[in-house]
């Protein structure tokens, strides 16, 4: 559905965005994460159309955004960091305004109007003029504009951007409900955002991507040990001595004991394998008891401090 | 040409639902209103003076006395004064806040949007300008002006105004700040407007250039009375020339942004 290669946009001797590559299947959720000023918006505006790339293509479904870029704005919806609102305008007359510049015809306008206040639950403010609404609610209008002419592709500059905890669960769930049929980027500097809602995740920093997949694969492939810690009650040296015979142990440390025999047992375990069947099976076959067995895998908050650490290095 | 309509409909719009257009033509009138009393005031004292002695009838002249001194006044306010104000945030606005972005987005042609927000600002100096027909109405009830002068003359300020919005148009699509667009306009406008005088200082083909250059020039014959094509031409060309320029800024916006 999106296709992007080597794409570089360069303002005078700064340059944005360099070398990109990546592909958006269709119905996908993709994830832009990164820090301010790491390129995001700029390649969002590329796709969007919203000005040029300086070398590079990119494709969105299937239309060149610089040789067909009035197609491509037709597939595209998006939704700027700051919502484009017209202050002074009513939501209905806003959405109306934008069904009408996004092409739609007029039998079909009311309709789709009608349809987005629905999805984005505007109905209680859908007469009111849109500076007098909440930023939650203006969000949600900025939404609804990115959707009323139901495009294959939704671009999403930092949705939850400024929202309250109950708004961006509000907007989460809607942007989550229209996958599927919709191709969806998002992007944002906030993690949870980005690995609750995205199915892939891309890390841009400084202009390159260091880092793309699945918030899970992430998580896996690059903590690069795995820890696991179990707590158990039994003798100590023995539960020692049967979790060092496992496979895939490299290394067991203890910590304070809780209650009588009851010990914390912290594991460093080699990555790409669950320990945990192992072990569980281990403690239950020598008869203690087994109270908890945990996985501490590297948290994507701390895979972005790491990646863009060491990229500045 | 649905964009262009919607565009051009919603800029309409905020003219009308934002006092702007209120306090551009209450003032406009106000300034005119004056102007209007206090010529025909001259006019009837010079009528009474004539009445006493009879070869100066023959040289009164209401379209001559009344209604030119009214067309130049109504020029100079409302192309100078009027014009910055009404252009200043068509472009300024959008930028600063970021509804740019959906209208650069969406799928209208750049000089669909341009040729949208120029009919929305000369739909508003129409009408502005059309309230003015008061007073031809007025000296039509107790007088028997010549219609033919005030017809070419409304012509030749709606080709003027076109002109000037379309310079308004261009330097708003330049800057975020709405400021600084009206009062570069008004400096554009005042210059195109000073090129007659600077026209007189000149002689020979320079002074000649200039001298075509002059919007007011141009506008002068409109007044008198006088339909002619090269007037016409150069409006329209200028007209031509101003969106022009404006579509290639808005392009430009894209490259630079």
């Amino acid at each position: 559905m999106i296709d992007v290669k080597n794409l570089t946009k360069r303002y005078g001797n700064f340059t944005a965005v360099r070398d990109v590559n990546f592909e958006v299947e269709k119905g996908e959720i993709l994830g832009f994460l990164g820090p301010n000023a790491a390129g995001k918006t700029t390649t969002m505006r590329i796709l969007t159309c919203f000005m040029p790339a300086s070398e590079g293509t990119a494709r969105v479904a299937g239309y060149d955004t610089f040789k067909d870029s009035l197609e491509v704005r037709r597939h595209v919806g998006y939704l700027p960091e700051n919502a484009p609102l017209y202050l002074d305008m009513r939501v209905r007359a806003y959405l109306e305004f934008v069904a009408k510049i996004k092409d739609i015809p007029s039998r079909d306008r009311t309709k789709a109007v009608k349809r987005v206040i629905g999805l984005t639950a505007l109905d209680d403010v859908h007469n009111k003029i849109i500076g007098h609404c909440s930023k939650g609610y203006r969000q949600r209008v900025g939404l609804a504009q990115a959707l009323i002419h139901d495009p294959d592709v939704l671009i999403l500059d930092e949705p939850t951007n400024g929202l309250d905890p109950k708004q961006i669960n509000e907007v989460r769930e809607v942007i989550k409900g229209l996958s599927g049929d919709h191709t969806i980027i998002l992007s944002s500097h906030i993690l949870p955002e980005v690995s609750k809602t995205c199915q892939r995740v891309l890390i841009i920093n400084k202009g390159r991507i260091v880092a793309g997949d699945t918030p899970e694969n992430l998580n896996a492939r690059l903590s690069g040990s795995q820890e696991v810690s179990m707590q158990v009650r039994g003798p100590v040296k023995e539960v020692m001595a049967a979790i060092k015979q496992v496979d895939g142990v490299r290394d067991v440390k203890t910590k304070t004991s809780q209650a009588d025999s009851l010990w914390q047992y912290d594991l460093d375990i080699e990555p790409g394998q669950d320990m945990r069947p192992a072990l569980a099976s281990t403690v239950v076959n020598n008869s203690w008891d087994l109270v908890e067995l945990t996985t501490g895998g590297m948290s994507l908050e701390e895979i972005f401090l790491e990646l863009t650490t060491q990229e500045e290095a | 040409m649905q964009g262009l309509l919607a565009i051009w409909g919603r800029e309409l719009w905020a003219y009308f639902i934002s006092p702007i257009f209120y306090a551009i033509s209450t003032v406009f009138i106000f300034i005119l209103s004056y102007m209007f009393a206090d010529m025909l005031g001259q006019y009837t004292q010079y009528f009474m003076q004539a009445a006493q002695y009879p070869p100066m009838m023959e040289r009164i002249n209401i379209n001559e006395m009344i209604i030119r001194p009214l067309f130049n006044t109504m020029s100079f306010v409302a192309v100078l004064i009027l014009m910055p104000m009404l252009t200043m945030r068509v472009f300024s606005e959008e930028k600063k806040s970021g509804t740019i972005e959906l209208i650069l987005t969406s799928p209208v042609k750049d000089w669909h949007v341009v040729l949208g927000k120029f009919l929305a600002a000369f739909t508003l100096y129409a009408s502005m300008i059309a309230l003015t027909l008061i007073y031809p109405l007025i000296l039509q009830l107790y007088g028997d002006p010549d219609w033919g002068p005030i017809w070419t003359g409304y012509s030749g300020l709606l080709l003027m105004g076109g002109s000037i919005i379309t310079i308004g148009l261009f330097i708003s699509s330049l800057t975020e700040n709405q400021i600084v667009a009206g009062v570069v306009c008004f400096g554009a406008a005042l210059i195109l407007w000073m090129l007659d005088f600077a026209a007189s200082t000149f002689t020979g083909p320079v002074g000649e250039v200039i001298g075509y250059l002059s919007v007011l020039r141009h506008y002068n014959s409109f007044e008198k009375g006088i339909l002619d094509t090269t007037d016409c031409l150069f409006f329209f060309s200028f007209i031509f020339f101003g969106l022009f320029i404006t579509v290639r800024s808005l392009e430009s916006t894209r490259w630079r942004a």
